[in-house]
């Protein structure tokens, strides 16, 4: 039990990481497999977040005086995170335009009927 | 901590739930359910500009464009 | 055969990405150069939000370069979606209904200031250019699907994007040539916990948030356009 209080949002992050993974390696739809890497990427932000904690810590803003520094959590982490995930919407939106010109292209989504895209 | 461990559960099943549906629509609510459940946990972790960033990209504008996507290609998945 | 080989090939990557990264522990003080920006960050740069000060100020050229492939990603995406010279017919657009209209507009001016609030205010609260910017393009997103005849003009939407990472830059030069390294804190930093304060971090969250939101709303222009 007290693994699993330890461990909660590794746990968390992990099993986004591997259902997105497993979207990904099985799935045909090519929009399905943007779905997959979106989830990946929310687990991957989300276990960088949770190194970052620190335990009874509060968040690195100094809005009023009496809040210490010494319990502030790391702030490095967290200014990747806010960076990658907007980069993230910027990405996600050309991959999703990449399968609207490929369903223009040979009117379908699925990866096993278009001959280039097999494997 | 009850709380937490129904959280990251509701994630998981939202994230399953995004793989299984053959409705590429419900597959793109069920993601966004994910980003939102990621945004309360990236609070209680104490990082209150992600959960904002998260919230505000991950559950609005990430949902809009697969909509959009999905609207000028196919809906189900064969 | 497909499938049972991907799950085999999956299992074997779980099993080394945990066996590798459960070792982390949880809940303990890792970086030390997050101390130290937690420890200067206030009398180095002028910022309480010590997230923003490590964005904006500590790493401002990675931010810059991000800032970039954001542009990037948008030119591409237009690059891609656009099929020839074709002129597009005018077509009638259906109205949305009487209460989704007025609600839209009545919305859309509040929206804007919110999103401006959130990053004229990064330096002092959580918040700050991108989470402002991605709520000035939900605004955008609204009024397309609100009010369906009104547009962001293309023209309007490059000149905001181009004069954003314009001033991103010669304000980084200005630095340069003031103190000698590139994205230089020339401006003096003023009392913390202020509006004014915090020398160039403001000026740069501001143009920061007027690029990403008008880069979001123009990826969603782009993507909408055709699909009438």
């Amino acid at each position: 039990m007290s693994f699993l209080n330890h461990y909660i949002y590794y746990i968390g992050a992990f099993g986004l990481i591997f259902i997105g993974l497993y979207i990904v390696l099985v799935k045909h739809n090519l929009i399905k497999v943007i779905i997959g890497l979106s989830i990946m990427e929310t687990g991957v932000n989300l276990f960088l977040i949770s190194i970052g904690y620190i335990k009874g810590g509060t968040a690195p803003i100094f809005s009023t005086p009496e809040i210490e520094a010494a319990r502030m959590v790391d702030p490095v982490p967290q200014a990747l995170v806010l960076t990658a995930i907007v980069i993230g919407v910027a990405v996600l939106a050309l991959a999703l335009s990449l399968a609207i010109r490929l369903y223009q292209h040979y009117g379908t989504l699925n990866l096993r009927k278009i001959k280039e895209q097999r494997w | 901590m009850i709380f937490v461990f129904l959280l990251v559960l509701l994630m998981l099943i939202a994230a399953i739930a995004a793989s299984i549906f053959k409705d590429l629509i419900s597959a793109v609510i069920a993601a966004a359910l994910v980003s939102l459940i990621a945004a309360i946990l990236f609070y209680l972790l104490q990082a209150p500009d992600v959960a904002m960033a998260e919230a505000a990209i991950g559950a609005a504008l990430v949902t809009v464009v697969f909509i959009i996507a999905i609207r000028r290609t196919k809906r189900f998945e064969e | 055969m497909r499938r049972i080989i991907s799950i085999l090939l999956l299992g074997i990557i779980a099993l080394g990405i945990t066996l590798s990264l459960a070792k982390i522990p949880f809940g303990t003080p890792k970086t030390k150069v997050g101390r130290y920006y937690i420890d200067k960050g206030v009398e180095e740069t002028g910022a309480t939000n010590i997230v923003t000060s490590v964005v904006v100020n500590y790493r401002a050229f990675d931010t810059l370069g991000e800032v970039t492939v954001l542009f990037i990603a948008a030119i591409g995406l237009g690059a891609v979606l656009t099929t020839g010279r074709r002129k597009k017919p005018e077509r009638k657009i259906e109205p949305a209904s009487l209460v989704l209209y007025t609600g839209c507009r009545f919305l859309f001016p509040l929206i804007l200031l919110f999103g401006a609030y959130i990053f004229v205010h990064g330096h002092l609260t959580p918040g700050g250019g991108f989470q402002g910017g991605a709520i000035v393009a939900s605004a955008f997103v609204l009024t397309y699907l609100g009010c369906r005849e009104r547009r962001i003009s293309e023209r309007g939407s490059k000149l905001a994007e181009s004069l954003g990472g314009l001033i991103f830059v010669i304000v980084g030069l200005v630095g340069l040539a003031v103190g000698g390294y590139f994205l230089m804190n020339f401006l003096p930093k003023g009392i913390p916990n202020f509006l004014f304060s915090a020398g160039i971090i403001p000026i740069l969250y501001i143009v920061i948030g007027v690029k990403v939101g008008s880069e979001l709303a123009g990826i969603i222009d782009n993507l909408i356009e055709e699909s009438e």
